[in-house]
């Protein structure tokens, strides 16, 4: 789950840095860069709970 | 390709770089005093020793290979073109900052300030890993932070990279603002702090098996509050050279600049005192010291922007937000961070970004589209690439000190000797043990 959590950052970042580079007009890009805010805020969810679930069966 | 200019200094304006960069290293004195208040007893010497370790090897490192992929504005870069556009992502200077002159230019004020923040960065994570990281590894650590992580994403915020030509290159404002090194540094050092507190697991005794927390509080809240005070200073000489030689602002700024660093760390720390008043009946050392060094976090991204009623505003957010994020890493989370590093650099490194283009001068149309870039760029770059190094060293060279070392004590573990010899440490210090 970590893992996935990882590449959904990157996958979210991808998204953000090609919005400005490949859409001219200022609606797409916003729509875009949010879009990929929120693939990294899903990422970080997974990442931080898989951490978490770790921990906890650790003891 | 590279349409930003060198800053270009008046002799006065040097001198003046000169001796704010030669009250930099307080900045990381402070932080070591503040990590080493925070922490155990019996890790005392070795959290200074290892301050001092980890800002050598950075530095050496740094200068070694770090500044050839980070490089400076205006000097050899490859350069890709994407869709037309050019997206300069890595210096292409040699090695031992060869073809440098070492003078009073700004060139090479900014390799001297950069030599001193890399060793501030390094420092940041050291209290995560508090108790637990060998001396070994957070060297280790620290040269993977000063030979790759830094310099790549200082590359890009910086010394002329993408994200600060998002402006000329996409037309989003001025490109992402960073005067004093709120991501480069602060954000930086967060992320790698949250990476090593994820590999290191937390200390023995730290959870419960249900995941409830144990208090374990720090040792000497006076060095920790001492600490603020060391900081304050380097932390105002940062934010002030920084500005100057990386956001070019004018050397006259240097007391708005001081003035927005000292009530954004005043505001933070008065909020979080006063929340934890309420919250806890009495106001709390250890948090309060969180706040005053997340409100100097903060400002290094906005303090040459800012209004003084901003920075207030921006000190108060953060200290409200540090005692958020300690409390959801804790209690939430179950991550172990006993200096709360990655609250403090992280997160309110994240909050003076934003808040370049919410509430300072600097903000243009697409001002925030540029700053959410290096935000996301701290999150689905830095992040994957400090934890992915991190791990890879911990599978070759385990970073975690063994069971006998942490009940121990890493001082008596890894140095043969305490900090406090001629008093008797405490039985364990309020640990659980199972």
């Amino acid at each position: 789950m970590k893992l996935t959590g990882f590449l959904l950052l990157v996958a979210g970042w991808v998204i953000v840095v090609a919005a400005p580079l490949l859409l001219p007009s200022a609606v797409p890009r916003v729509a875009f860069v949010l879009a990929g805010i929120g693939v990294q805020l899903l990422g970080l969810f997974l990442a931080v709970r898989a951490h978490r679930v770790f921990e906890v069966e650790r003891g | 390709m590279i349409d930003l200019p060198l800053p270009s200094l008046s002799q006065s304006s040097a001198t003046l770089c000169f001796v704010l960069i030669l009250l930099v290293p307080l900045a990381a004195a402070g932080l070591a005093l503040v990590n080493c208040g925070l922490g155990r007893s019996r890790s005392a010497a070795h959290m200074m020793m290892a301050s001092l370790c980890v800002f050598g090897v950075a530095a050496l490192v740094y200068v070694a290979i770090g500044f050839s992929w980070q490089g400076a504005v205006g000097r050899p870069a490859h350069v890709l073109m994407i869709a037309g556009k050019p997206w300069n992502w890595i210096a292409a200077e040699p090695f031992f900052l060869r073809g440098l002159r070492l003078d009073l230019s700004a060139d090479s004020l900014i390799v001297l300030l950069q030599v001193l923040s890399v060793g501030l960065a390094a420092v940041i994570p050291l209290s995560a890993g508090s108790d637990r990281w060998r001396l070994g590894a957070a060297c280790a650590s620290s040269a993977l932070l000063a030979g790759v992580t830094y310099p790549l994403f200082a590359h890009w915020v910086w010394s002329g990279g993408w994200l600060v030509q998002l402006g000329a290159d996409c037309g989003l404002g001025r490109g992402f603002i960073d005067g004093g090194g709120a991501s480069a540094i602060q954000a930086v050092g967060g992320l790698t702090a949250l990476s090593v507190t994820w590999i290191l697991g937390p200390r023995r005794g730290k959870f419960s098996r249900e995941g409830i927390p144990a208090a374990i509080p720090g040792h000497n809240a006076v060095l920790a509050l001492m600490g603020c005070l060391v900081a304050w200073l380097g932390w105002s000489a940062l934010n002030s050279a920084g500005a100057i030689l990386f956001a070019g602002v004018d050397a006259s700024s240097v007391v708005l600049i001081v003035l927005n660093t000292t009530l954004s760390a005043i505001a933070s720390a008065l909020s979080a005192a006063v929340v934890t008043r309420v919250r806890f009946g009495r106001p709390d050392a250890s948090l309060t010291v969180n706040g005053w060094m997340a409100g100097l976090v903060a400002s290094s991204a906005p303090a040459a922007f800012l209004k003084p009623a901003a920075a207030i505003l921006v000190g108060m957010v953060a200290g409200f937000l540090v005692l958020s994020s300690i409390d959801l890493l804790e209690s939430r989370l179950a991550i172990d961070d006993p200096g709360g590093a990655v609250s403090v650099h992280a997160v309110a490194g994240i909050w003076g970004l934003l808040a370049v283009s919410l509430l300072s001068s600097a903000g243009s149309s697409g001002q925030w589209l540029a700053q959410v870039a290096g935000i996301s760029t701290l999150l689905g770059f830095v992040l994957p690439l400090t934890y992915g190094l991190n791990w890879l060293l911990n599978r070759f060279y385990p970073q975690r000190v063994n069971e006998e070392g942490e009940l121990q004590g890493m001082d008596l573990y890894e140095l043969g000797a305490g900090a406090y010899p001629e008093f008797v440490v405490h039985s364990d210090e309020f640990t659980q043990r199972y």
